[in-house]
């Protein structure tokens, strides 16, 4: 039965990209194009220590792991699960109804019918990034470590990942929800870029730990560079993040599903 | 056991209206309001109503599409919501204004694509394609990208799309909406040898009373979510009195119109040219012979009732009792 499903879905992949092909200048450039993205997050932060040598407390090295991690892990999700931000076109169109009449997972087949080729060149930017900034921070590479620096970019990509499904299932309920589910998305991944020490009260609160986006590159940044949290936080929190995106990821498919009761479908 | 069985089905939306410059007020909008409908295995049911009056919603939540507000609902034995997926193996949907096909690949790959999905034996996903290419006359068009196609082309696609997995029953949704007449002709004679085959339960909508009269056997009409009228096409012409007419020319006027027993005069035109009759006990041959004996016939025409006639006297409410035409269980109005 599973084994069955497997197959399906990568019938679903393989008609995906036998599609993309058929406009294979665009996703040439689409390619190249989505690279620009991250590279000009990366850009921000050196140019930010073009003027300062130190930001929250923390170095360039000690930055680019966090925007390493940050980039590697939105960059991948993005590729993965972001089209289901999507989704209200989906409503709208009714390509929700055509998904549900099928054997198969509504949220897989939306991910794979839809999965957007043309952003693995950043996911594989992201990555190098993270590499790059690894090596350069001058860690002290333990077995645990090495295990969390595996581990944390992992469980980013389940955050984000978590974090573009939660927000789309809004969708279901308000078809304009579009701009509501990029400024959490976006505006996560931009906090993340940067040490949760330059942000300040309820907004740092809220996001970091409220949402906690604190956990995708922030902490585990901490227990790699072996820094205490200048915060205060026990240092066991840099270890949390598997924790953290499984209970985000369990969230998330819980708002789907009670989501998914609540479609509405559109006329005829 | 019935392949559907539907018991007091109910889907109401909120809806908000204005109400005021800036104040919005929630109401409550029963879409299907108490829906009773029993189908059997290999029966051909043609579903109507007026625009809005719960059509679309009802196949939604027969195939898990929508989740009821209340009511039962077993289709195949299965409960369509917490039951999709193996639901979605056992029936075929077709939704006119939407597409179950890849809309960048050849037609032909969508077909090879649907065997994974559904998880066909290629041999009789190989059988079931044939008999559709033959049926259907697909191969002219088999290789050419879905968004390439005509849309009587790709309604015929998306027939053999929902019919691949050989399906238990097959719902549609407008299959001949805007369809041209051509075309409309292959589905319709296409559903007709389907239903023949006598194992496929199809249930239909749609705004052309003509595919329910060519396919449907049972007609079951739905207005403001309830089913006002469940059972053959031909109780529907008994309840609302639409009969047969004969429209006889003549030579020449009778100086007096003839009275024919068991069909009633209904009308006299054309300076007593034209007599129209309509057929109530007694069949055409006795009209026409009765009047053969007594006048000069010109010409003499049936006419059919008038099916849509028939339907938008029941939507506008002028109805006698409600009579269970068929027996079977229907909503109160």
């Amino acid at each position: 039965m599973a084994d069955h499903r497997l197959r399906a879905y990568g019938a679903l992949l393989g008609a995906q990209a036998r599609s993309q092909a058929a406009y294979r200048a665009s996703f040439a450039v689409d390619l190249v194009g989505n690279v620009g993205a991250t590279v000009f997050d990366v850009v921000t932060v050196l140019v930010i220590f073009g003027v300062t040598r130190e930001l929250g407390g923390f170095t360039l090295r000690e930055t680019l792991v966090m925007v390493g991690l940050s980039a590697c892990a939105f960059a991948t999700a993005d590729l993965l699960v972001g089209n289901v931000e999507r989704l209200p076109a989906y409503v709208r169109t009714g390509l929700f109804d055509a998904v549900l009449l099928r054997p198969l997972g509504a949220l897989p087949q939306l991910l794979l019918m839809d999965l957007p080729l043309r952003k693995a060149s950043r996911a594989v930017f992201g990555l190098a990034v993270l590499l790059v900034a690894l090596a350069r921070a001058g860690i002290e590479w333990t077995p645990g470590r090495v295990a969390l620096a595996v581990a944390a970019p992992l469980a980013g990509v389940v955050f984000f990942g978590s974090v573009f499904v939660a927000t789309a299932t809004v969708s279901f309920y308000w078809t304009e929800s579009g701009e509501l589910a990029n400024s959490v998305t976006y505006g996560g991944r931009d906090f993340t870029s940067y040490p949760v020490t330059i942000f300040d009260g309820w907004f740092r609160a809220a996001f970091a730990y409220g949402m906690g986006f604190a956990f995708v590159s922030y902490q585990p940044a901490l227990a790699l560079l072996g820094r205490a949290d200048p915060l205060g936080l026990p240092a066991w929190m840099g270890w949390a993040s598997p924790t953290v995106a499984l209970v985000a990821a369990a969230l998330a498919a819980t708002a789907w599903r009670v989501g998914v009761r609540h479609y509405r479908s559109t006329g005829s | 056991m019935s392949v559907i069985d539907v018991r007091e089905l109910r889907k109401e939306f909120t809806v908000r209206v204005r109400a005021g410059r800036l104040r919005r007020e929630k109401r409550t909008v029963a879409a299907v309001a108490g829906v009773d409908l029993r189908v059997e295995r290999g029966e051909l049911l043609g579903y109507i109503g007026p625009n809005g009056a719960g059509k679309s919603t009802t196949l939604k939540m027969l195939t898990g599409v929508l989740t009821p507000t209340s009511g039962q609902v077993r289709v195949c034995g299965l409960r369509p919501v917490p039951e999709r997926t193996r639901l979605a193996l056992r029936v075929g949907v077709v939704f006119g204004q939407r597409s179950q096909l890849w809309w960048d690949l050849p037609l032909r790959e969508s077909f090879d694509l649907l065997r994974h999905v559904y998880r066909v034996p290629a041999a009789a996903h190989a059988a079931r394609l044939r008999r559709c290419r033959d049926l259907l006359d697909l191969d002219a068009f088999a290789d050419t990208p879905v968004r390439q196609l005509s849309l009587g082309q790709r309604m015929r696609g998306e027939l053999t799309a929902a019919l691949l997995h050989g399906p238990e029953v097959l719902f549609l949704d407008e299959p001949t909406i805007g369809l041209d007449v051509v075309s409309r002709q292959a589905v319709r004679g296409f559903l007709a040898e389907l239903g023949r085959a006598g194992d496929t339960t199809l249930v239909l909508t749609t705004h052309d009373l003509a595919d329910i009269e060519r396919l449907c056997p049972r007609l079951v009409v739905i207005d403001h979510g309830r089913v006002v009228h469940d059972g053959p096409i031909a109780a529907l012409h008994d309840r609302y009195g639409s009969r047969r007419l004969v429209v006889a020319d003549l030579d020449t006027a009778l100086p007096q119109p003839p009275e024919l027993p068991g069909a009633p005069l209904l009308r006299v035109e054309a300076d007593g040219h034209r007599l129209v009759f309509a057929l109530e006990s007694a069949g055409v041959a006795d009209v026409v012979a009765a009047l053969a004996g007594r006048a000069a016939l010109r010409d003499v025409s049936i006419v059919e009732p008038d099916i849509e006639d028939v339907v938008a006297r029941l939507y506008a409410g002028k109805e006698g009792p409600l009579v269970n035409a068929s027996g079977r269980a229907g909503a109160p109005s």
